[in-house]
């Protein structure tokens, strides 16, 4: 909502600067969004009236004239403007001006002519108006007045943010209310009178949705002379309100729409057939549109129509069929009332937002619409000419709707605020809001004025004391609750926990969008459909992640593309996998899933540089998984997976579930994700590895540890943790540790097969293990590697 | 006795003139060992008089001493010259750059997030979370947003279906945790957020942290003393706070909260208000015996304004040169 401060203060006048009092809506509740001047700074312009007016001997383009601004002289002033002519009362810059932007006025000659002064438009003042040429005044300027002055141009236009809620405020009437609350001072409404009736013509008006057109207001006027020119004043306060100016009929009705909120429409009478409906849309309606689409209403919609067809959309736009067009002479004002549950939303279902709809959609004061037909009829009678009928009516009281009576208890309010407001400050806010109040036991009872309907409940009248006696009076209190201590579970391991320790080992956290390009999401995850937004910002920002993979390696290929040559990074978060079974059928996972690309560490001058490998992140995966103090629950299996290395890809298991995979990008996606070089990827369920097992304290053993080293020939297909874990399966109390500490293959081992060396740890917590004891435990395990793995001793 | 000072002086000599532990245990044992030559001089003490015998040993002993001394001075000074070389060697230039396992850091949003959580924590509110993919009961109808609200249509919300959506607040876990818990309630919920816009100033993902305490007498006083704690702690220094009257559905009376440092315009940081009674009673909660506030505010601003970051996009490039500033 924007509006002109002095036309504000037409209404209200508070003796505080336009700072103080856009401070002082603001923190009403009406944000004021923008303060802006009306006009540049200038000086030196004032009416003057062109008294002779003639071509320029030398130039085409130029006139030469004489512009009186009622000085002693005329002045000679050459003016390049197409409309300039004899009589126009313009706005003249006389010599000594300075114009916006610094440009000072001189006695000058143009191609020989004498020019004291320039003739003015809009946008040589700073006023952002669109015209050509000249700025014309009316004929009853004042000529000698400062144009600043005559024109009001020190004034401001303010723009207000409005909240739902306050729709009374759509109008000037509204804020100028709202500032009389604020600093209790008297508000200057116009004078409306109701304008008689001087013919009888009326319309035959029916309304067959009351409860969607609760009131309807029409009246015809005739021999309304549309071609007439809008006034400068009227002009200006709608521009100012951010309004264009069209023709006079459009300019008034927009123009009690500024001033009271009330959104109205003109009709031609001579399309009406003498009469006008209120209905729903019903199959087959059609409807042409002032901005010339067709649209064929659904039957959720209310329509203006006559027994010819739809006429406009009622509340939102108007028709063609039944436009005021230059040709018309007869009109006929609306002025309603519609529900608001009939309007919301329909504007927005065709596409359209409009003044009447904005205003329709959040309400308009349900007792206003005489009086606004009042204000129209007067100012077109007087700007137009023309002889009004008689105001028609249609309303149902039963659909109208009813002020609330709220009670405010006092008990209530001092809870709720936590502070004390006397009664007096109380009853006097709600008074000057235009409630009814009554004191009552324990209270009060306040009958909300029909403008503001969003007074409903008590709280809505602690929030209006509270905000009109302000918010900042009321004291910074510390909450009183019960030191209750919360419940805290050691054994869950929280994520903090886990981020921390991936950081340490050299990971940025990562943060990227839920939604990925679908496209490169089917690459990593082919045959997986994703949930698809309807309206996403673009394709490649539509496609609900199926894992943090796509949006992870788009990072990757991001930093290397800028020279990073080391890139390790993870995020947390949720994926989104579509499951019937799920609630909202769609299962939303958090997942942690890291990646690591480029070199294994930073250049440095003792070591070499080595690229990353499978390994690497495997360590990391690892060492998050040990802060679970259960590492051994978990293993890894060779697996397939279409985005990653057929021969570098496992799943994670936890005992026999899989909660995760890890593995080399494969390297056909490399290119197409515009990765450089490996990249390993990791991604488990935050689940998994979010609970830990609490420590269980074992005595530390007083007597010597023995290590023995086996090697052992398998096949290459055994994996070499399934060895290690089978040995720590059968190992039995006394072995403490294995640990696999060489890989070989070749000589001395048969293709096909290599040798893994393991170190086994036995001790006993009560005494020193005899040699044959450890001998015979070696033997035993070395007994079930033969059987289950065919695993023979190396020489 | 000429020739024990002979012998002395001579073992003196050899003694000095060795750079060797090898040659100079040679030394001693010539001169000191079974066979040595002072050892002899001992041995042939029997031979004098039991007179002279005292006078002699005492002297050759004196020399014993004065030989097994210069050799332990010239061990330890060998000794020492062999560490000291050792040292000299293994010297190295302090200056190098260490072996480095380079720190990562956590994301400046989350870090936001935590240090949002720590000042919570001390107030006893708990940390939930809920489903980012929202029905339009948890997302809007609970929160006193009917259908066809603006509010509803103001949101720019991502719908999937009428009633499948990305959350656009972290609402719906206050609902959540609400229909499951029965107050007293005091949760903040941070977490991802969804609105369809995409500029200069809004990114189509932002986080969020809003808060909820739902008690007996729960007012509107303390609901300021809260946050005004809060924000002087996020910004750590003397800020002017105001509460200024907003609307919200799901909060009456609503205000949103603006924040000005010293020489600087007022910022609007959070969005706040006392429970609407709807909400509570959504959710099964008697709005009579209980009240309750909640706010929520956007954790991106808030991180700007912390550490002077002045793209609001730079949060989700991912840039490693951008992230590797928040350590």
């Amino acid at each position: 909502m924007k509006f002109s401060e002095s036309w504000l203060r037409e209404w209200v006048n508070p003796a505080i600067s336009t700072e103080a009092l856009s401070e002082q809506i603001s923190m009403a509740g009406l944000e004021v969004d923008g303060v802006e001047a009306i006009a540049a700074d200038f000086t030196g312009v004032v009416v003057g009236e062109v008294v002779e007016c003639g071509p320029h001997p030398d130039a085409d383009k130029l006139q030469v004239t004489k512009v009186n601004v009622g000085g002693e002289a005329l002045l000679d002033i050459v003016c390049g403007a197409k409309n300039c002519r004899l009589g126009l009362r313009v706005a003249c810059a006389t010599v000594g001006a300075e114009l916006p932007g610094g440009f000072k006025i001189k006695k000058a000659k143009l191609r020989g002519q004498p020019s004291h002064g320039m003739l003015c438009s809009f946008s040589e003042l700073g006023i952002d108006v669109e015209s050509d040429g000249i700025l014309e005044l009316p004929a009853d300027a004042p000529i000698g007045t400062d144009i600043r002055e005559y024109l009001q141009l020190d004034d401001k236009q303010i723009e207000i943010d409005l909240t739902p809620n306050r729709a009374d405020c759509l109008g000037l009437n509204g804020v100028a209310r709202e500032v009389g609350v604020l600093n209790s001072c008297d508000v200057t409404e116009p004078v409306v009178a109701e304008v008689a009736a001087t013919i009888e013509d009326t319309l035959d008006i029916r309304v067959d949705a009351p409860e969607h057109c609760p009131r309807f207001l029409g009246r015809v006027i005739k021999n309304v002379n549309v071609q007439a020119q809008t006034p400068l004043w009227m002009q200006e306060k709608l521009r100012r309100g951010g309004i264009r100016s069209i023709d006079p009929v459009v300019d008034i009705t927009n123009f009690v729409l500024l001033e009271y909120g009330q959104p109205m429409h003109a009709f031609d009478l001579a399309k009406l057939n003498g009469n006008l409906q209120v209905r729903l849309a019903q199959a087959g309606d059609k409807l042409t549109l002032l901005d010339g689409n067709e649209i064929e209403p659904r039957e959720d919609t209310l329509l203006i129509a006559n027994d010819q067809g739809p006429l406009a959309l009622a509340g939102i736009f108007g028709g063609e069929r039944s436009g005021v067009t230059t040709e018309t002479t007869d009109i006929v004002f609306e002025c309603a009332f519609f529900n608001p549950l009939s309007i919301i939303g329909k504007a927005r279902s065709y596409g359209l937002h409009t003044d009447a709809s904005h205003r329709f959609e959040r309400g308009v004061d349900s007792q206003l619409q005489a009086k606004v037909m009042a204000r129209a009829t007067a100012l077109l009678l007087e700007i137009c000419g023309g002889e009004a009928g008689p105001v028609v009516e249609v309303k149902s009281d039963a659909h109208l709707p009813k002020a609330a009576t709220i009670t405010l208890r006092r008990e209530k309010l001092d809870n709720l605020l936590g502070h004390y407001i006397d009664d007096a400050t109380v009853a006097n806010i709600l008074t000057r809001l235009g409630c009814e109040v009554a004191e009552v036991e324990g209270g009060w009872q306040a009958k909300a004025p029909s403008w503001r309907f969003d007074m409903a409940i008590e709280q809505d009248l602690i929030e209006e004391v509270a905000r009109i006696y302000g918010y900042n009076n009321i004291p910074n209190l510390a909450p009183v609750a019960k030191l209750e201590m919360t419940d805290h579970t050691e054994a869950n391991l929280p994520l903090k926990r886990v981020r921390s320790l991936l950081v340490d080992r050299g990971f940025q956290e990562a943060i990227t969008y839920s939604f990925v390009d679908p496209k490169l999401q089917a690459r990593l995850h082919p045959g997986v459909e994703p949930l698809v937004l309807p309206n996403p910002i673009s394709s490649e920002m539509s496609a609900m992640r199926l894992s943090l993979w796509t949006g992870l390696l788009g990072a990757v290929a991001y930093n290397q593309a800028r020279q990073q040559s080391r890139v390790r990074l993870f995020e947390s978060g949720l994926r989104f996998i579509p499951d019937a079974s799920a609630e909202n059928g769609m299962r939303q996972e958090p997942m942690l899933a890291a990646v690591i690309a480029g070199t294994q560490g930073e250049e440095h001058w003792d070591s070499g540089v080595k690229a990353v490998d499978f390994f690497d992140l495997k360590g990391d995966l690892e060492a998050a998984l040990a802060l679970t103090n259960t590492p051994h629950q978990f293993s890894f299996r060779a697996a397939s997976h279409p985005a990653l290395h057929p021969g570098q890809c496992a799943e994670i298991l936890l005992g026999d579930k899989v909660v995760g995979l890890i593995g080399a990008v494969h390297p056909q996606h490399e290119k197409k994700l515009g990765l450089n070089g490996r990249t390993v990827v990791f991604e488990i369920e935050q689940q998994a590895i979010l609970q830990r097992q609490l420590p269980k304290a074992q005595p530390v053993s007083k007597f010597p540890a023995n290590r023995r080293d086996i090697a052992i020939v398998v096949a290459e297909s055994i994996g070499a943790g399934d060895v290690e874990n089978m040995i720590r399966k059968v190992g039995g109390n006394q072995l403490v540790a294995v640990n696999l500490f060489d890989v070989y293959r070749g000589k001395g081992v048969e293709e096909g097969f290599k040798s893994l060396a393991i170190a086994l740890t036995l001790q006993d917590v009560e005494r020193t293990l005899e040699e044959k004891e450890i001998a015979e435990a070696v033997e035993s395990i070395l007994v079930t590697l033969q059987s289950e793995f065919n695993a023979q001793l190396r020489d | 006795m000429q020739q024990l000072a002979d012998i002395v002086a001579q073992a003196l000599v050899a003694i000095e003139s060795t750079n060797d532990l090898k040659a100079l245990d040679e030394i001693r044992v010539n001169y000191l060992g079974k066979k040595g030559e002072i050892t002899a001089l001992m041995k042939s003490l029997g031979q004098l008089s039991a007179e002279e015998r005292p006078a002699a040993g005492q002297k050759i002993n004196a020399g014993k001493q004065q030989v097994q001394q210069a050799l332990n001075g010239r061990i330890e000074a060998l000794q020492t010259e062999v560490l000291n070389a050792k040292l000299a060697e293994e010297s190295v230039d302090v200056t190098l750059p260490g072996r480095k396992l380079p720190t990562g850091g956590v994301h400046p949003v989350n870090r936001t997030i935590e240090r949002i959580e720590a000042f919570f924590a001390d107030l006893g509110f708990s940390v939930a979370s809920g489903p980012e993919i929202e029905d339009g009961f948890h997302n809007f109808d609970a929160l006193n947003i009917p259908a066809h609200h603006p509010a509803r249509t103001d949101h720019d919300t991502f719908f999937f279906n009428p009633d499948l959506m990305l959350r656009t607040h972290t609402s719906g876990v206050q609902i959540r945790t609400m229909e499951k818990t029965a107050p007293p309630i005091r949760i903040i919920c941070p977490g991802r957020v969804y609105r369809n816009d995409y500029d200069q100033t809004h990114t189509p993902m932002f986080h969020q942290v809003e808060g909820l305490l739902v008690a007996e007498k729960v007012s509107f006083g303390e609901l300021k003393g809260v946050l005004y704690d809060f924000l002087r702690n996020f910004f750590e220094e003397d800020l002017e706070v105001r509460f200024r009257p907003s609307y919200f559905p799901f909060t009456e009376p609503s205000a949103e909260v603006d924040v000005r440092r010293k020489g600087d315009k007022w910022l609007e940081v959070l969005g706040c208000g006392m429970v609407h009674p709807k909400v509570l009673a959504s959710v099964g909660i008697d709005p009579e015996k209980y009240t309750g506030f909640a706010f929520g505010m956007g954790v991106e601003r808030l991180t700007m304004l912390r550490y002077g970051v002045n793209d609001l996009r730079s949060f989700f490039e991912n840039d490693l040169r951008f992230l590797k500033q928040f350590q």
